[in-house]
C-alpha cells in the first residue's frame, strides 16, 4: 500500500500488512510510524496511491468504509470510539445497525466476553471507567460479526491492570474465529500475544516476523523495544 | 382565605397561561435543538417554519368552514393540522434539498449554515406575507372556554376568578402526547436510536452503517411535525400574525440555550422557565399583594417588575446570562 491524506504526501510507501483467520497481527512502530494511517489505510479512509486491499481473497481497494463494515471489516478508532450518550446496550445495537436479521444472540455472545456490560446494559457508555469504554467499543464492533476486528491503539490510556485484562479479552475474541489486526503502544505486551508481528518505520516494513521472534531479535529489542 | 384569593390570582394570570406558552415555546425549541444536535447548525428560519405550517393550517380551516365541516366543541384547526404538517414537511424538504444538502456535501462551517438559514428565513418570510399577508387573522372557532372566570366564582363562591380556555388544555394535551411520541420515538426505535446516534458520534455512526442522509431526513420531518403543532396551537392560544411568529425565535432560541442545545429534555424545561419568567416579571401584582398584606399597606401601584413590551428583553437577559455562566446549559448540552 501507498497512500496519504488527501492530496499530501505520502505517508505509507509499499507498505505491506497481512493477518490470518483467528490470528492477532499487530503493527508496532516508533512515533509518526505511520501506524494508525495503515489502519485506516485498510479501512478506506484514505488516498490510495497504489497498492490493493482484500478480504478473504476478494479486492475491496475501491469500496468506501461503510461497504467494507458490510463486508466484514471493524474498526475500532483509538478516540471517540463509543456513543457516550447512549446506554451500553443501544451502543452494541447501534454496532448491529446494518444487520437485518437477530441480533440477540451476538449480544449475549458480548455479554459472555465482557459480563461487565451486561451488568451496565442500561447505563450510559460514557459514565463507563476507561477500561470499560474500551469494552463497548470492541463490543459495538463485534456486534456486526465481522471476519476482521482491526483495533486502534485499544489500551490507550487505561492503567496496567485493565491493559492485561483487556488483552486476555481480545485473545479471547481472537479464539471466536475472528482475526485481529491491532496497533499498540505497549510494544512488549503486545507482541506477546502475537502471531505475526509488523514493525513500521517511516511507512515501511522494517521488520515482519512472529510476536515471539520479534521479541526475542536483539535488533528489535534494541531499537524499539528499549533494550 | 385571602391567601387562597392571591393563590387564584396567581394561577389565573400566570400559572395557567405560562404553562400554555410555555408547552408551546417548548414544542417550538425542541425543533431547534434537534436541528442543532442532528444537522450542527442554528436554525434561524424556525420561527418561519412554525408560521409556514400554521398558514397552511388556517388556509385548511377556511376551506373546512367554507364546506360546512367543523368538530365542536374543538377548533376547526385540530382537523387541518395533518395537512399543515404534511404542507410544512414538504416545505422544510425542498429547503433541504435546495439548500442545506449543498452547505452539508461541502462540510460547511455551521456559521455558513446558520447565515444560509437566515436567508431561508427572509424567503419564507416573503412567501408567507405574500399568501395570506402581514396582517393578524384568528382561526380559533369552537368553544372559548372550559371554565369561565364568572362560572368558577358561583361554582366556588371565591371573589376572584379562574378562567380556563379550551385553547390553553389543548396545547398542554396535545404537547404532552407530542413529546411522548418523540420521547418513545427517540428513545425506543431503531431509527430514533441512530438519530441520537449520529448527533452523538456522527464519524462513529458512519462506521456503523447509518445513512447519514436519511438521519437528516427523518430529523427534518419530526421538526416540521414539532414547528407546525406549535405554531397552530400559539396561533389558537393568541392569534397568527407572520412577525409575531418571527420574534418568538427569540424566547425559542432562550429555551433552547438555556436547556442546554441538542438536549430535547432541557428544551422542554428550558421552555416553561421562560414563558414563567416573563409572565411574571411583566405581571402587575397590585391585586396579590392587596389580598395577602394589611389594608392599609396595600400598594398604590401596579407593582409590575416590566411593562409587558418588555418581555423579550426577559428571554434575552436569561440567555446572556446562561450564556455567561453556564454556557451547555442546565442540563449537558453543546456550548454555542
Amino acid at each position: 500500500m501507498t497512500g496519504g491524506y488527501g492530496t499530501g504526501a505520502d505517508i505509507l510507501h509499499d507498505c505491506t500488512v497481512a493477518v490470518n483467520k483467528g490470528e492477532i497481527a499487530v503493527i508496532v512502530g516508533p512515533n509518526g510510524a505511520g501506524k494508525s494511517t495503515a489502519m485506516k489505510a485498510i479501512f478506506g479512509m484514505l488516498t490510495m496511491r497504489s497498492g490493493q486491499v482484500s478480504i478473504d481473497g476478494e479486492d475491496i481497494t475501491n469500496l468506501s468504509p461503510q461497504d467494507r463494515v458490510a463486508k466484514g471489516m471493524a474498526f475500532v478508532p483509538q478516540n471517540q470510539n463509543i456513543f457516550t450518550s447512549l446506554s451500553v446496550e443501544e451502543n452494541l445495537e447501534m454496532g448491529a445497525f446494518l444487520r437485518e436479521d437477530d441480533i440477540s444472540e451476538t449480544m449475549h455472545q458480548v455479554f459472555d466476553l465482557f459480563p461487565i456490560l451486561k451488568e451496565r446494559r442500561k447505563q450510559a457508555a460514557g459514565e463507563l471507567s476507561g477500561g470499560q469504554r474500551q469494552q463497548v467499543a470492541v463490543g459495538r464492533a463485534l456486534m456486526t460479526q465481522p471476519k476482521v476486528l482491526m483495533l486502534d491503539e485499544p489500551t490507550a490510556g487505561v492503567s496496567p491492570i485493565v491493559m492485561d485484562e483487556l488483552f486476555d479479552r481480545i485473545i479471547d475474541v481472537a479464539k471466536t474465529g475472528i482475526s485481529i489486526l491491532m496497533v499498540e503502544q505497549n510494544a512488549r505486551q503486545a507482541l506477546e500475544i502475537a502471531d505475526k508481528g509488523y514493525v513500521l518505520v517511516q511507512g515501511e516494513n522494517r521488520f515482519t516476523d512472529t510476536g515471539s521472534n520479534l521479541l526475542s531479535d536483539p535488533e528489535v529489542r534494541k531499537s524499539f523495544l528499549g533494550g | 382565605m385571602d391567601i387562597l384569593h392571591a393563590l387564584i390570582v396567581l394561577a389565573n394570570f400566570i400559572i395557567v397561561p405560562a404553562i400554555a406558552y410555555g408547552s408551546q415555546l417548548a414544542l417550538g425549541a425542541l425543533g431547534i435543538t434537534l436541528v442543532v444536535g442532528v444537522l450542527r447548525f442554528s436554525n434561524f428560519a424556525h420561527g418561519e417554519t412554525m408560521a409556514f405550517g400554521t398558514m397552511i393550517v388556517i388556509l385548511m380551516t377556511w376551506l373546512f368552514t367554507a364546506i360546512g365541516l367543523s368538530i365542536y366543541p374543538l377548533p376547526t384547526a385540530l382537523l387541518a393540522l395533518p395537512f399543515g404538517i404534511i404542507g410544512c414537511i414538504a416545505i422544510v424538504l425542498l429547503t433541504d434539498k435546495f439548500v442545506y444538502k449543498f452547505y452539508r456535501k461541502a462540510k460547511s462551517t455551521p456559521v455558513v449554515l446558520v447565515m444560509a438559514s437566515l436567508g431561508v428565513t427572509f424567503i419564507m418570510n416573503g412567501l408567507i406575507r405574500f399568501i395570506i399577508g402581514p396582517g393578524d387573522q384568528r382561526f380559533a372557532d369552537g368553544a372559548r372556554f372550559i371554565i369561565k372566570a364568572r362560572d368558577f366564582k358561583t361554582m366556588t363562591g371565591f371573589k376572584e376568578g379562574l378562567a380556563i380556555k379550551v385553547t390553553q388544555s389543548i396545547t398542554l394535551v396535545t404537547a404532552i402526547i407530542v413529546v411522548a411520541a418523540l420521547f418513545w420515538f427517540l428513545n425506543k426505535t431503531r431509527t430514533g436510536k441512530s438519530m441520537r446516534a449520529y448527533s452523538d458520534n456522527e464519524d462513529l455512526a458512519l462506521l456503523s452503517g447509518i445513512n447519514p442522509e436519511r438521519v437528516v431526513m427523518i430529523t427534518w420531518i419530526i421538526v416540521a411535525i414539532l414547528a407546525t403543532v406549535a405554531g397552530t396551537l400559539y396561533g389558537l392560544d393568541k392569534t397568527f400574525k407572520p412577525f409575531t411568529y418571527f420574534q418568538l425565535l427569540l424566547p425559542m432560541f432562550a429555551a433552547a440555550v438555556v436547556g442546554g442545545l441538542g438536549n430535547p429534555v432541557g428544551a422542554i424545561v428550558g421552555g416553561f422557565i421562560i414563558a414563567f419568567s416573563e409572565i411574571s416579571f411583566t405581571y402587575a401584582y397590585k391585586k396579590v399583594f392587596t389580598y395577602l398584606l394589611p389594608a392599609d399597606w396595600a400598594p398604590t401601584s401596579l407593582v409590575q417588575l416590566l411593562s409587558t413590551d418588555y418581555k423579550f428583553a426577559v428571554s434575552f437577559s436569561i440567555l446572556v446570562l446562561v450564556l455567561l455562566f453556564r454556557p451547555t446549559g442546565l442540563f449537558k448540552g453543546q456550548s454555542t
